[in-house]
């Protein structure tokens, strides 16, 4: 269930599908956690997930890059095509998707390894780089893209353990930045982080639609409007609507919708 | 009455407390038990514990001081210069002691009266020849002085055991009235109960604390006087083993050290990189259902009594060692060698350290591994790159643990290695320990007054050194690494 892209949305509806979902499927075991979504992610655009606690959005972000694979008990069915290809297809290798279709978790994780190592991270086993130089140049413009140049520029050899939680989650983004993904999705980035810190995150979302598509799980409905240009409503497995931020939030049809954004649900 | 009677009754008394505090609380406040301070429970407990600890604790002190003070006024008996010379007071005390259980058991056997013991005399009545029918044989006969002492010592015991009875029954009736009498409804039994128990744990590492430092000061004093008798310097720079019970012997510790660290080296080869590979097999490859069968599988071997150990080197490695590697290579024919011990030793500590490096990759957060994975790591990419990094203090921790194991072993040492003290560089050539040399020189009826058996303290010492600052090291390194997660 999901609508075409709204043609009074002129900067949404001129972009293409970058992810197109059908019909996907993921049980646990005996639970059966999403069913039957249906979803087109479009390319240069921040994608909103709402819903209440344990309707299934992290499952179905996981789906997108195929994180569910490292989960014994998950099992996922359906098509979801990245670019026109199956992700699910048995010639798709897991490990070259996820670099293609970066991830940022819900808590800061940084590796106990130095700011630069963690940034490079992704470069190094991707054998993104053929010189340090090139490298030097992929951590600071990521660094950078991430707003964090500044405050760690003359500290790259510390820990990124050692950071603020705020600063920590901005690293993960630019070490998710810096394998060059071309779409980036975000589990709650916000959740472990003081306003501040989320206003910055929020700011940095918007200026990476410019070269990715970004998918954003949230549970607070302000960000959602804030950031997002396309909304999905997920409810108890179900996806209940899809649509331009703007109308979910002004205009919404299915009542489930209307009850979880003005406060009656969730 | 006999100690654990009397433990009984304190505890039947303290139980007996408990109920009555906790009921005399509720009555207190008429059965509401809201208006009372803390929960009914936590007054009955007041009352177990002021009765029962202690009284306890008196007993057990008791028990340590009474033989003491007996010891000092019998020693006294046996005239001033005696009591000067230690050995000489020693062996009387042995004597009454010996002579105070035959009267024992041949009170038990006759069943005479206290009255009636008091009453025999060592010229009169066969005292040698009756001991003998109840099975105590003495090796001479009994000197009448030593035999007055030894009855005085047996009433000394039974007034000494009468009077702790009446003290300890006294404490707990005494603590237990107090402890009755002071409840209230307002009284903080909950605030007491909590100081009292904390209390009891400060003493219980108090106690643990002082037996260590016990064990310190009698090595150390031991050590000291080695040191007064044989050069300091001869030992840890002398590069012979070469004890003479006649004396002139050359007691140097870096053959012994040499071999000790030799065995050791060759442990770890074994131990660290089997004991690492199979606890990333464990911890990260295998599934729950394997892994519940092959982690406990592994740990079977620390099981094993490490004398076990010690034969399977005796008769089986030392043996292979010696016909398939040894002799074809022109290294000697010993069974016993460095590599023999180090191998099996090695081998014993192969589930020690992956049982420890398990725990610890386990401990490396999961988000760690799902980041990596998140940018399009394999498997073996997020574990060399991430997992074992992130882990690597805590796992360096636990290879000096191992270590530390491997220099204190004794057994497989002793019967795979031998006990010849050399300065060798070949791996199949007999060596031996500091472990070994130490139980070596106390084997046998010995004094504690040559070097040659007090070099033991001071073998002991310079392990214990050793093992303590690897094991500090080894703890600071992991406590280093948990912080990283805070
Ligand atoms: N690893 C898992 N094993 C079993 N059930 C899971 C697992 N992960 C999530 N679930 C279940 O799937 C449902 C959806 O979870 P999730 O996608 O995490 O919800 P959300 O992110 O929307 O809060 C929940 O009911 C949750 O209990
Ligand atoms: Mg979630």
């Amino acid at each position: 269930m999901y609508d075409t892209p709204n043609s009074t949305e002129a900067s949404v509806s001129q972009t293409h599908i970058k992810i197109a979902a059908r019909g996907v499927q993921v049980h646990y075991g005996e639970k059966h956690a999403l069913k039957d979504v249906d979803v087109d992610i479009l390319d240069k655009t921040v994608t909103a997930f709402i819903g209440p606690s344990g309707c299934g959005k992290s499952t179905f972000l996981r789906c997108l890059n195929r994180m569910n694979d490292t989960v014994s008990v998950a099992r996922v069915s359906g098509e979801i095509l990245l670019d026109g290809e199956d992700i699910y297809d048995k010639r798709v290798d897991p490990v070259q998707l996820r670099a293609k279709v970066g991830m940022v978790f819900q808590k800061p994780n940084p590796f106990p390894k130095s700011i630069y190592d963690n940034v490079a991270y992704g470069p190094r086993i991707h054998g993104l780089t053929k010189s340090k130089a090139e490298l030097d140049e992929i951590v600071e413009t990521s660094l950078k893209k991430a707003a964090l140049w500044n405050e760690v520029k003359d500290r790259l050899q510390e820990t990124g353990t050692g950071l603020s939680g705020g600063q920590q989650q901005r690293l993960c983004i630019a070490r998710a930045v810096a394998t060059a993904p071309e779409v980036l999705l975000m589990d709650e980035p916000c959740s472990a982080l003081d306003p501040i810190a989320t206003a910055q995150v929020e700011e940095l979302i918007d200026e990476l639609r410019s070269t990715f598509s970004v998918v954003i799980v949230t549970h607070s409905m302000q960000q959602a409007a804030r950031v997002s240009q396309k909304t999905a409503f997920f409810h108890l497995g179900n996806l209940v609507e899809y649509d331009a931020t703007q109308t979910i939030f002004t205009n919404p049809k299915d009542p489930r919708t209307e009850s979880y954004i003005t406060g009656r649900i969730g | 009455m006999s100690v654990g009677i009397l433990s009984l009754i304190i505890l039947a008394l303290a139980v007996a407390g408990f109920f009555l505090g906790r009921s005399r609380a509720l009555q207190s406040v008429q059965g509401d038990p809201r208006k009372l301070h803390s929960l009914p429970v936590y007054y009955g407990q007041t009352v177990f514990l002021f009765t029962a600890v202690p009284a306890l604790l008196l007993m057990a002190a008791w028990l340590v001081v009474q033989p003491l003070v007996i010891d000092a006024r019998i020693v006294g008996q046996l005239g001033p210069e005696v009591a000067a010379d230690p050995s000489a007071a020693t062996l009387a005390m042995e004597d009454v002691q010996r002579i105070a259980s035959g009267l024992d058991a041949l009170q038990a056997a006759a069943g005479l009266s206290n009255d009636e013991m008091r009453k025999m005399r060592a010229d009169l009545s066969d005292i040698r020849g009756r001991m003998a029918d109840v099975g105590v044989a003495l090796g001479a006969e009994v000197n009448p002085k030593i035999f007055e002492m030894a009855k005085d010592f047996r009433d000394m015991q039974r007034g000494g055991a009468l009077m702790m009875t009446l003290a300890v029954l006294l404490a707990a009736v005494a603590g237990f009235v107090w402890s009755v009498l002071r409840i209230k409804a307002d009284f903080r039994a909950r605030n007491v109960s909590e100081t009292f128990v904390r209390w009891v744990l400060i003493v219980s590492a108090g106690v643990a604390i002082l037996t260590t430092v016990g064990i310190v000061m009698s090595l150390a004093t031991e050590t000291i006087r080695f040191f007064s008798i044989y050069p300091a310097s001869e030992f840890f720079f002398g590069l012979t083993w070469n004890p003479q019970f006649r004396g002139g012997s050359d007691l140097g510790l870096i053959p012994l050290l040499w071999g000790t660290m030799y065995i050791t080296l060759v442990s770890m080869i074994v131990a660290v990189p089997i004991g690492i590979f199979a606890a990333i097999y464990t911890a990260e490859y295998a599934t729950p259902r394997v892994r519940s069968v092959v982690k406990p599988l592994i740990e079977v071997i620390a099981g094993i009594p490490t004398v076990v150990f010690g034969l399977f080197a005796l008769v089986t490695v030392g043996p292979f060692l010696r016909d398939y590697f040894a002799q074809p290579l022109g290294l000697g024919n010993s069974g016993s060698s460095v590599m023999t011990a180090g191998l099996v030793i090695g081998i014993l500590n192969i589930p020690f350290i992956s049982s420890l490096a398990d725990d610890i990759i386990n401990a490396v957060p999961q988000s760690m591994r799902d980041g990596s994975y998140g940018l399009g790591a394999t498997k073996s990419e997020t574990i060399r790159k991430v997992v074992l990094p992130a882990a690597l203090p805590g796992i360096v921790g636990a290879i000096l643990l191992a270590a530390s194991r491997a220099i204190g072993e004794t057994m497989i040492v002793t019967m795979g290695a031998g006990a010849s003290a050399k300065l060798d560089l070949n791996p199949f050539e007999a060596m031996t320990t500091i472990t070994v040399k130490i139980v070596g020189q106390l084997t046998g009826d010995l004094t504690f007054d040559s070097p040659e058996t007090l070099v033991a303290f001071a073998l002991g010492s310079t392990l214990f050194v050793i093992t303590l600052a690897l094991n500090i090291f080894a703890l600071w390194i992991v406590r280093k690494y948990r912080e990283q997660y805070e």
